[in-house]
Order: C-alpha cells, then sequence, then structure tokens
C-alpha cells in the first residue's frame, strides 16, 4: 500500500470543508428578494410609462416620448442618488433597481461621488465609468455585431 | 511562545463610530465619533485621525507624552498602510507597520510583546483601526451605489484600538502567543469571509493548546476577531471535528459588536472590529475581575479585490494572544 498523496488529502479536506460551509451558510431569501425586485422595478417601469404617456399625450411623437422619458428618468435616477435615497431603495429592491436606467445612472453617479474626493480629474473623470464601464463596452460591442448583421440580411 | 517577562497592558483606549456606538457595547468604548468624518475631509483622514487620537488618548491615560513611548506598531486595511503611516507622522514615535488583514490587533500585540521580551523596549504601543466606507470603498462598491448585501457578509466597523505596553507596571499581561499559519480550504465568496477565516481560526486555537499543553477550558473566554455568525458557526463545528473538548467557552468580536437590529448580516468585521472590542469590553471586563484569561485570536482574509477577480481563492490568518490578569 503506498502512502496517500498529500494532495489528495488536501482536496478531499476542503470538498469536505466546502460541505460542511454550504450546511451553515444563510441562503439568501430568494422569494422575498424577488418579490421586492418585481415590486420596485415595476413601479420604476410604470412611472417611466406614465411619463411617455404624458409627453405622448401632450403631442409628442413616440419616438421623441421614449427619448424624452429616458433622459427623465436618468436625472431621476441620478438625483436620488446624489440624496441618498437610491443605495436604500438598492438594499431592498436588488436587481429591481439596477436593471433599469435608473440603476446605471446610479451607477454613475455613485462612482462620481465617491471619486470626487480625489479631484476632478483623476478622481471623477477617471474613475466615473469605473462600475459602468463594462455595460458600456459591452452594449457597444453589440450594437456593432447587431450592425454588422443587419447589413448582412439587407444585401 | 510563551513570554519570559510578560509585557504588562498598562492603558487601553478606543475609538469608534456612530453606528458601533450604538451597539451593544456602546458604553464602554472611550469615544463615540458623532459622524464618519470625525470633522476631517475625507474618510481616510478620519480613520487616520481615529488611529492618531485612540493611540494618544492611550497614552495620556498614563500621563505620557508620545515621546515617551519607545515604538509604536500599528496596521490598517487600506494600500499602502496609508491611515497608519499619516497617524505615525504626526506621533512621531518610531513605528513599525503591519498588514494583517483583519488579524492585525494580535499581531501588534505580538511583535510588541516580543521586542519587549527580548529586552528592546520598555514601553511601546500596538495599535489597529479600519473605517466602513474607506474598506468599502477599496474593496468593494461606491457607497452610494444600490447593491444588495448577501446574508453572510459582513459590515466593516468603524473603530480603533489602542493598547500601552509596558514591561514592568499594573495590569493585565501577556502571557503568550500563536503565530498562526496562513490557511486556505478553496473558499472564493468575497462576500463571506466567515467561512474562508474560520479555519485558519480553529486551526491557531487547537497549535495554541497542543503547545503550551493547556486543557482546553483554561481560559474563561476565546474570542476569535471577526468571523461573524457564519465563521463562528463554523468554528464551533471545527472545534468538535478537532477534538477540543471540553469546548472553550467562546464568542467573536464581529458578533458582540453589533445587534441583531442593527443590518449588519453576518456581524462586523475589520482590523478595528477585533481592535476595539479588546480595547474597549474585554479589557475592561478583565480589569473589574470578570474573567481572568482571555484568549484574544484576532482573524484576517488575506484578499485583495485584484486576487478575487483573478479568481484566486480567499487564504486566512489567525494570531492568538493570550492576555491573563
Amino acid at each position: 500500500m503506498t502512502a496517500p498523496d498529500p494532495k489528495q488529502l488536501k482536496k478531499i479536506a476542503i470538498e469536505e470543508y466546502e460541505t460542511l460551509v454550504q450546511r451553515v451558510k444563510p441562503k439568501p431569501p430568494v422569494l422575498k428578494n424577488s418579490f421586492w425586485a418585481f415590486v420596485v422595478g415595476g413601479l420604476i417601469c410604470m412611472l417611466a410609462q406614465a411619463i411617455q404617456n404624458y409627453l405622448m399625450a401632450r403631442g409628442m411623437a413616440k419616438t421623441d416620448a421614449s427619448s424624452s422619458t429616458s433622459v427623465i428618468m436618468i436625472f431621476l435616477g441620478a438625483l436620488f442618488t446624489g440624496i441618498g435615497i437610491y443605495n436604500e431603495l438598492g438594499k431592498i429592491a436588488g436587481a429591481g433597481s439596477i436593471v433599469p436606467i435608473t440603476g446605471f445612472s446610479n451607477a454613475i453617479v455613485a462612482s462620481a461621488m465617491e471619486f470626487k474626493r480625489e479631484g476632478y480629474i483623476f478622481g471623477v473623470g477617471a474613475r466615473i465609468f469605473s462600475v459602468a464601464g463594462p455595460t458600456l463596452v459591452f452594449g457597444f460591442v453589440i450594437s456593432v455585431l447587431i450592425g454588422v448583421i443587419k447589413v448582412f440580411i439587407s444585401t | 511562545m510563551a513570554f519570559n517577562s510578560p509585557p504588562v497592558l498598562t492603558a487601553w483606549a478606543s475609538i469608534v463610530g456612530p453606528r458601533e456606538g450604538d451597539g451593544p457595547w456602546g458604553h464602554d468604548f472611550d469615544w463615540i465619533m458623532e459622524d464618519y468624518l470625525f470633522g476631517e475631509q475625507t474618510w481616510e483622514k478620519a480613520e487616520s485621525k481615529m488611529l492618531r487620537e485612540t493611540v494618544k488618548h492611550a497614552i495620556s491615560k498614563r500621563n505620557f507624552e508620545p515621546a515617551d513611548v519607545e515604538l509604536l506598531v500599528a496596521g490598517d486595511l487600506l494600500n499602502q498602510l496609508v491611515s497608519s503611516n499619516f497617524a505615525a507622522r504626526e506621533l512621531s514615535i518610531p513605528f513599525l507597520g503591519l498588514y494583517g488583514a483583519c488579524s492585525t490587533m494580535a499581531e501588534s500585540l505580538i511583535v510588541s510583546s516580543m521586542l519587549m521580551d527580548g529586552g528592546f523596549f520598555a514601553k511601546t504601543v500596538a495599535a489597529a483601526c479600519s473605517h466602513h466606507y474607506t474598506a468599502e470603498r477599496q474593496f468593494r462598491f461606491p457607497t452610494e451605489q444600490g447593491v444588495q448585501k448577501a446574508p453572510s457578509s459582513q459590515w466593516t466597523a468603524t473603530a480603533a484600538g489602542a493598547v500601552l505596553l509596558e514591561s514592568i507596571g499594573v495590569g493585565p499581561r501577556i502571557t503568550a502567543a500563536t503565530i498562526g499559519k496562513v490557511v486556505d480550504m478553496g473558499q472564493k465568496d468575497a462576500s463571506d469571509m466567515g467561512s474562508a477565516m474560520a479555519p485558519a481560526a480553529a486551526d491557531t486555537i487547537k497549535t495554541h493548546f497542543q503547545d503550551l499543553n493547556l486543557p482546553t477550558d483554561y481560559y474563561d473566554l476565546v474570542v476569535t476577531g471577526d468571523l461573524g455568525k457564519v465563521g463562528m458557526a463554523l468554528a464551533q463545528q471545527l472545534f468538535v471535528r478537532d477534538g477540543l473538548t471540553p469546548q472553550p467557552n467562546y464568542s467573536d468580536c464581529g458578533v458582540l459588536l453589533f445587534d441583531e437590529s442593527q443590518e449588519v448580516f453576518s456581524g462586523g468585521s475589520g482590523c478595528g472590529c477585533s481592535a476595539c472590542v479588546l480595547c474597549g469590553p474585554l479589557l475592561k471586563k478583565m480589569l473589574a475581575g470578570d474573567f481572568k484569561r482571555l484568549l484574544f485570536v484576532a482573524t484576517g482574509a488575506l484578499m485583495s479585490p485584484t486576487s478575487s477577480f483573478q479568481g484566486e481563492s480567499i487564504p486566512g490568518i489567525a494570531h492568538a494572544v493570550a492576555i491573563e490578569n
């Protein structure tokens, strides 16, 4: 019989510990979180829809009304981040307040506020997209890909 | 290791943030800050001031001046140890900076004690601090960003603690210490540091009892640094596995520092968490004679955001310091 391989033993110890951790670790309350994400996310979207309907009722074309609504929602997201309400909302709603456009605005404004103390160039300027950057990069990549696909389909 | 001429803890001081002050031990801290900026322009400056003021306060309790102290051993969580370095700049005491993540308080006590037992110094200060918002912005997300925290995550404490050690004096003594190994059980979840650190804590505690050949109920209290509720439960399971019987009377500073209702999830963390609980309630209780023998095991998760993004697991470390009346 050969001596047990220490690497193998370590691996077994790690697996055993992982099982123990999974047993002890509290599970996130998925149902409750989903419920609040649904409610808050839904309310944000309802608000946006109400703004759009209002703009259209005042005689704006649909595309113009959509763009204006996005602008207003981004402004509101930034405003509520600035006065310290959006992060409280995020604690309860999770994805419900991250996914809408207001969440995107929150990520940018929060970074800007955070790094203001390092100055406007190396702080705000350099770090403003530290959280939202990936969204922009992959947004651009996808839009280019879709553009390419469109060229092929239309020719 | 056991000390031949155990250094004496002659004075200590603690400063905590408003939230920590609202916790169950609010009365036992020397100073509760009214806000997180502490009269400064930035959180980093506030953290440095906390450390500086705590050290000064501890020294002043013995009517000493900073110039009377021969060595300051301190650390914090920030890159390049800025809080400690900048605090030491103002204090102008000879200074050794340490990084042991959240285990720094025990590390600074051990280093000071060894230097004193070796006869190099007669008066040293060991200290550590952390600030919730400086840690958040370095390790996690901008503070105003709306993110949901996992129930296993912990709240970095805004707190600082400092101990004045003298080779001769009246007070509790540091009789023994165990320097811990870095233990990595492959945990990768950065929002669950308790699970990453618990094996290191259990390993150091077991080694401490074996090395000194002590019964496991020798100490009136064995207290870990910042395992939180999750890590504490795991550590207790590991004690059973390692055959530590009878079970030591065990608790955790991260669990003690806050109330259930304070929305800190699994509990407090950070260098300041164990530092302020030691330099606040624990030493106060020792002085009052509520317990005579304390094993202080500060625990640290040795990760950085870069190492996490590169897929590294989180190694843990724990150092044990035995404090006896």
